[in-house]
């Protein structure tokens, strides 16, 4: 503000405080929830306060799951969630490194053909060809695992153009010093190009850790077996059934449980994430 | 046998540029060449030719007798200085210059023994431990240069290695190369565009123009005779006047001057005629006007001298004067004829 | 295109490092889509046995399906809705975050984390706030005289899930403004002061102004989230109803392929979907072509 104007200032930071209070409450709801005990929900009023049973609640789902949905213990599926985020996020990650390093630093015939079917897949996101793709994932018999979870997500148009776009800003020296003192491709890509890419693939890995671990239509069309399960998409499940029997106390600690890590990323690698974000959108 | 032999070397980009055309050139062992021209001349190319980062369309490139044309640039024994430097940024000083060796197999003590050896000579032993980033633009500079010395290659390659330095920093790394390029006696190729760092850096110059080599010698034969009239407005600061004129009689004809050439003998027709600015005298007007006349625009003090810039009837003119002379508005200019430089004024050749 | 200066002369090495990205691509985006392209326009029999080349057919039957119309409009509102609504909320707190200097890092991290939070989480934790018989949202509006329903109200359901796509989409608006706000230049802000501008007409004639190249690229973006990264959001709470009020077009393609298993449908839906992911791609990229004059 140029001019100190302090009534400006204040309705600033109400509607700062607002829009807090506005992104924050349904979290609060939700770690409220998983705090009371299952009658709690029945009498009509929702508590506002916290409840006792938050450690009962908390071992219950992690431990045992709910049996009464067939749910696993949700350490089952968060295990698996990692699994899969973790997956998606370094395979996406070297793949696209290796991809963008071919197409910056060699030319071949057919370049732009590959530069253009890695870009047509932006236009192909998986819920608009759910069908068909479910339809080859099944063929390959990678229904019900890990492979299935993660490969048919790991190619990236955006990370391979993300790692393009940072190559090109490499000085062309670099290289050719390199060539000079006697490394070849991969070496020069080893010793080189991925140290002064560390920042990059840091903030990439955040973006794509939150895309990996958020996926939801994916792991419902191709698990069907619950030892497969991800927590978020175990969610709905769960929820399903706590319309007929009140179970919120149970899904909303495994609401709270599903949106910690990624949750936890963002907070703690807040530059990482900032810059991966902006970047990734160029 | 040359040090490096460049027989019929052409390079023409797909598309059809051709940025060398034709260059025949022998490096002797030891010596500085020095390839000098102005942008777009070929000269970065041809540098890059010859460390092998370029590819050649045509002729071939031998260094210590050996063609190299399809070797790797690592294979060439060569090492190289970029006008960027090229350090690797993530990587400390000492990793910096070992890097290359290391990638050679170089034993480590051997390695250990050429980095202290060359930090010593260019006085970087206190930043061994620090990344590139943290050191100025000079200090880049040694490391480059040290990155290159350890290496103990046949030849340097310098790409315009001082252009990202500020003036006064580029005058004194100019010193050093030349200090320690006489002190290593390693053949060195070193292009810039600047032609007072090529005169005062080299054993050699090598003059480009267009993919062609227009002149070579020592820095003094080119400065004193010019073969071309590029190489003549090229090489030397103030540019060489260059003025056309016609043969007359026994005199000169410069547009409403004539200049009488006391005996020497020229061709007859069209010529341009060449005068450095120091060689030209200017005196004040008593009566009769007695050499050129020259009409003056505005004066340059340099300290030391002056450079009078004025006009030769629609031709313009500079010449180096005395700072404690009185100037007038139109002053007589006077050469001896025996120092003209004599071109044909059609192909630019230097005539006698 | 752009590649380096000089480049490794390796032949075979360059396709060996495209493989597992072309493989990936070929095999699970081009393999099917083309699969989508052929199957739009086949017909399969009830029972399966017999397929038929139908020509335009699956894609007239939808122009004329009622459902699909319905959908094409629920998809529109849904979209401008949460489009808006997000947009709108996000440059009011980032242009106050703006105005702090020493508080803007505590508020710009207490608003940013809801990115990090699955749509499908996003969606329950509003459905659970909007639940007929326990929510706290509903519960409020029967103090107020509403009688809230999102399982027979098709406009409380598409209330229900602009608010939850709005409140996840949030965060992302909020960096970009802020983004934004921070390249304005602060001496033009004090030109137009020294103009005798005040703070609210700087906003409309200074600010907003210089952020619409940042609006524009965030409408794009908004409405490609709502219309595709959505689904999570519909399926985990209403399903698409109650009565289709909200079954936008990436769930109709869902519910028809594998739920209703008309697969010829399905397909065409999908290609019609591409054609649209396609379009708003082409306008993204020309958006970031005319940034890199700037």
């Amino acid at each position: 503000m140029i001019e100190n104007r302090p009534l400006l200032k204040l309705t600033a930071h109400l509607v700062l405080i607002a829009g807090v209070a506005l992104v924050a409450f349904p979290v609060y709801l939700a770690i409220i929830a998983s705090t009371h005990g299952p009658t709690d929900f029945m009498s009509g009023v929702i508590p506002l306060l916290p409840g006792p049973h938050a450690v009962e609640n908390y071992r219950q789902v992690l431990a045992s799951g709910v049996s009464t949905s067939g749910i696993p213990p949700i350490s089952l599926m968060m295990t698996n969630s990692l699994i899969m985020a973790l997956t998606i996020a370094i395979g996406k990650i070297v793949i696209s490194l290796l991809s963008a390093f071919a197409i910056v630093y060699f030319r071949f015939p057919f370049r732009a053909l590959a530069f253009w079917a890695i870009f047509v897949t932006l236009m192909l996101p998986v819920e608009v060809r759910i069908v068909p793709t479910f339809q080859v994932v099944a063929n390959l018999g990678m229904l019900n695992s890990y492979a299935g979870l993660s490969i048919p997500l790991i190619a990236s148009a955006t990370a391979t153009f993300l790692f393009r776009q940072f190559f090109l800003t490499v000085p062309d020296e670099l290289m050719e010093a390199a060539r000079v003192d006697g490394a070849g491709p991969m070496k020069f890509f080893f010793d080189i190009l991925l140290p002064l890419s560390r920042t990059n693939i840091a903030a990439l890995f955040v973006i794509l850790f939150i895309y990996g671990w958020n996926q939801y239509l994916w792991p419902l069309l191709i698990t069907t077996s619950s030892d497969y399960y991800t927590v978020v998409m175990g969610i709905k499940r769960m929820a399903d059934v706590a319309d007929s029997y009140p179970q919120w106390n149970t899904v909303m600690a495994t609401v709270v449980l599903a949106m910690l890590p990624p949750v936890l990323v963002v907070i703690c690698m807040q530059r990482l994430f900032v810059k991966g974000l902006v970047e990734t959108e160029k | 046998m040359s040090a490096i032999e460049l027989k019929n070397l052409r390079k023409v980009y797909p598309g059809g540029a051709e940025a060398v055309s034709g260059i025949d050139l022998a490096i002797e062992t030891g010596e500085m060449v020095v390839l000098v021209g102005p942008s777009g001349c070929g000269k970065s190319t041809l540098l890059r030719m010859i460390a092998g980062l370029e590819t050649i369309t045509d002729g071939t490139v031998s260094i210590a007798g050996r063609v190299v044309n399809d070797k790797e640039p690592a294979e060439r024994d060569i090492a190289m200085v970029f006008q960027n430097y090229a350090l690797y940024p993530h990587m400390t000083v000492r990793a910096n210059m070992a890097y290359g060796l290391k990638n050679r197999g170089t034993p480590k003590a051997e390695i250990e023994r050429r980095v202290a050896e060359a930090s010593r000579i260019l006085q970087i032993g206190d930043y061994l431990d620090r990344k590139p980033r943290q050191l100025s633009g000079g200090q880049r500079q040694r490391v480059a240069m040290g990155r290159a010395i350890v290496r103990e290659p046949a030849a340097f390659l310098f790409d315009e290695p001082l252009s990202n330095l500020d003036a006064k920093l580029r005058v004194e790394m100019r010193g050093e190369i030349k200090l320690l390029q006489r002190r290593l006696a390693t053949t060195s190729v070193y292009v810039t565009h600047d032609q007072l760092e090529a005169m005062t850096l080299a054993d050699r110059l090598v003059v480009l123009n267009k993919g062609r080599i227009e002149q070579i010698g020592t820095p003094l034969e080119i400065y004193r005779h010019p073969q071309s009239t590029f190489v003549a407005s090229f090489i030397g600061s103030p540019a060489m006047n260059l003025i056309s004129a016609t043969r007359d009689g026994d005199g000169l004809r410069l547009s409403d001057a004539t200049l009488p050439l006391a005996g020497r003998s020229l061709p007859q027709g069209p010529l341009t005629i060449g005068m450095r600015a120091e060689d030209i005298t200017l005196a004040r007007r008593t009566g009769e006007p007695q050499g050129l006349p020259v009409r003056i625009a505005y004066v340059e003090e340099l300290g030391a001298s002056r450079l009078v810039h004025g006009h030769l009837g629609s031709e313009r003119i500079v010449v180096s004067a005395p700072i404690d002379g009185e100037l007038d508005d139109t002053m007589d200019a006077r050469i001896d004829p025996a120092l003209l430089h004599v071109f044909a004024a059609d192909t630019g050749r230097r005539l006698q | 295109m752009q590649s380096k200066r000089t480049v490794f002369s390796n032949r075979a090495l360059p396709y060996m490092l495209l493989a597992p990205q072309l493989a990936v691509t070929a095999i699970f985006f081009l393999w099917p889509a083309a699969q989508a392209f052929r199957q739009s326009f086949l017909r399969e029999d009830a029972f399966g046995f017999s397929t038929q080349f139908v020509w335009f057919d699956n894609y007239m039957r939808l122009f004329q399906s009622a459902s699909y119309l319905n959908s094409m409009a629920v998809t529109a509102v849904f979209a401008t809705s949460v489009a808006v609504l997000s947009i709108v909320i996000a440059l009011a707190l980032a242009v106050a975050a703006n105005g702090m200097i020493r508080s803007q890092q505590t508020y710009s991290t207490l608003i940013i984390w809801p990115y990090a939070v699955a749509p499908a989480v996003a969606g329950v934790m509003w459905w659970f706030m909007f639940n007929p018989t326990i929510g706290i949202l509903s519960y409020l509006m029967r103090q107020a005289g509403y009688n809230w329903n999102h399982g027979l109200d098709g406009t409380d359901a598409m209330i229900l899930v602009v608010i939850a796509s709005s409140w996840k989409q949030i965060s992302y608006n909020f960096l970009f403004f802020l983004a934004g706000l921070h390249a304005i230049p602060r001496s033009l802000t004090e030109a137009a002061a020294i103009d005798g501008a005040g703070p609210i007409k700087r906003f409309f004639t200074i600010t907003l102004p210089l952020l619409s190249p940042t609006t524009f690229f965030l409408v794009v973006v908004n409405v490609v989230y709502a219309m595709f990264d959505t689904f999570a959001v519909i399926h985990a709470t209403t399903e698409g109803g109650p009565n289709q009020a909200t079954n936008i077009l990436v769930y109709k393609v869902f519910d028809d392929g594998f739920i209703g298993l008309n697969l010829g449908s399905s397909a065409a839906q999908s290609v019609i979907l591409m054609a649209i992911v396609t379009v708003f791609t082409f306008i993204q990229f020309r958006y970031i072509e005319r940034r890199v004059e700037y």
